[in-house]
C-alpha cells in the first residue's frame, strides 16, 4: 500500500513494525515488570547504570535486537540501509549517548512506553527530541550537509 | 538462563524485528521522517502510532495483574517533575538522532545489517553514556 502524496512511505510495514515494537514492550512489562527502554537497558548491559533490571536480562534483550532484525532480513531477503560515514556516526553516537543518559531515555522508553501511559516527563521528552530532530535535519539541509552514503 | 532473561530475549527479538520491519534500521527512512520541512516521509509516524496504540491497551491491563508473570513486582518510573536535565538531555538526543538517523534500538539492531557503521555508533553511544556517568561520579 502507498500513501497519497508520499510515494516513498511504507505505512503498512511501518504499522506492522510498530505493533511488533508495542508487543515487545508488552512482553517486557507483563513478563518481567520492566520498561523496554533501549538506552537504559543498553547502559545496564554495559555496566553504565541505566535500567535496574538484572544484567543477564539486559544482555538477553540487547542480543535479541539484532536477532530480530536477522529474522526480518531472512524473511524479506535483505534490508535497505544507508549509513553515514564512521566519523559522523561516532559524533552522532556520542551525542545520543550523552543525551539519552541525561534525559533518562530515548524513542522506546519515552516515546513508546512513557507516552502510552501519559507520563508528563515522557511526553515532554518526546516532544523535545522530535523538535530538535526536525530542527537538526532542517539545519543540515539548509547548510547542504548530506551525511548518508 | 532464568525466566526473566528468556522474557527479555523474546522481547528483544520481537523489538528488533519490529524496528527492521518498520524501516527504523534504515537511517534514510528515519531522516526522511525528521525532514519535516523537506521531502517528508511519514512512515515513522505509523511505527510510533502502532507501538503506542498497543501499549495504551497494555497499560490498561497492567494494573489488573498483581505482579508480572515472572517477577515479584512491577518496576515503573514514578517521577513526574520536569527538570532541565530531562529537557536538555532529550534536546541533545534529538540532535544526535537527526545527524545520523539512528537512535539506540535501531543502532543495536542494525549490527547485523551494517556491522561496522552500527558498531561505531553503538560504541560511541556507550562512550557518551560513560562520560555522563564519569562526570557525575567526580563532580
Amino acid at each position: 500500500m502507498t500513501l497519497a502524496g508520499f510515494p516513498d512511505a511504507a505505512p503498512l510495514a511501518g504499522l506492522a513494525g510498530g505493533v511488533l515494537i508495542g508487543l515487545a514492550a508488552a512482553i517486557m512489562l507483563l513478563g518481567a515488570g520492566r520498561i523496554a527502554g533501549v538506552s537504559g537497558i543498553a547502559a545496564r548491559a554495559a555496566g553504565l547504570g541505566g535500567s535496574g533490571m538484572e544484567r543477564s536480562s539486559a544482555w538477553a534483550f540487547v542480543i535479541g535486537l539484532p536477532l530480530g532484525a536477522l529474522v526480518i532480513m531472512a524473511m524479506l531477503g535483505g534490508i535497505e540501509a544507508s549509513f553515514a560515514s564512521p566519523l559522523v556516526l561516532a559524533i552522532a553516537g556520542l551525542i545520543v549517548g550523552v543525551g539519552t543518559k541525561l534525559g533518562s531515555g530515548c524513542t522506546s522508553g519515552h516515546g513508546v512506553c512513557g507516552m502510552s501511559r501519559f507520563s508528563s516527563r515522557s511526553i515532554v521528552a518526546t516532544a523535545t527530541f522530535m523538535a530538535t530532530g526536525f530542527a537538526t535535519v532542517a539545519a543540515m539541509n539548509a547548510l547542504g550537509l548530506k551525511v548518508l552514503q | 538462563m532464568n525466566a526473566r532473561s528468556i522474557v527479555a530475549l523474546l522481547s528483544g527479538v520481537v523489538f528488533g524485528a519490529g524496528l527492521a520491519l518498520g524501516g527504523m534500521t534504515d537511517p534514510a527512512r528515519v531522516r526522511g521522517f525528521l525532514d519535516l520541512f523537506g521531502d517528508w516521509d511519514p512512515t515513522l509516524a505509523f511505527v510510533m502510532g502502532g507501538a503506542v496504540l498497543v501499549m495504551v491497551l497494555v497499560w490498561r491491563l497492567q494494573p489488573r495483574l498483581a505482579h508480572p508473570l515472572f517477577a515479584e513486582a512491577f518496576a515503573i518510573p514514578t517521577r513526574k517533575d520536569l527538570d532541565a536535565r530531562l529537557i536538555g538531555g532529550a534536546a541533545l538526543f534529538g540532535v544526535g538522532w537527526g545527524i545520523a538517523g539512528l537512535c539506540p534500538g535501531p543502532g543495536i539492531a542494525a549490527l547485523v545489517i551494517e556491522p561496522v557503521g552500527a558498531a561505531v555508533f553503538v560504541i560511541a553511544m556507550l562512550a557518551g553514556m560513560g562520560l555522563v556517568r564519569l562526570t557525575e561520579r567526580n563532580p
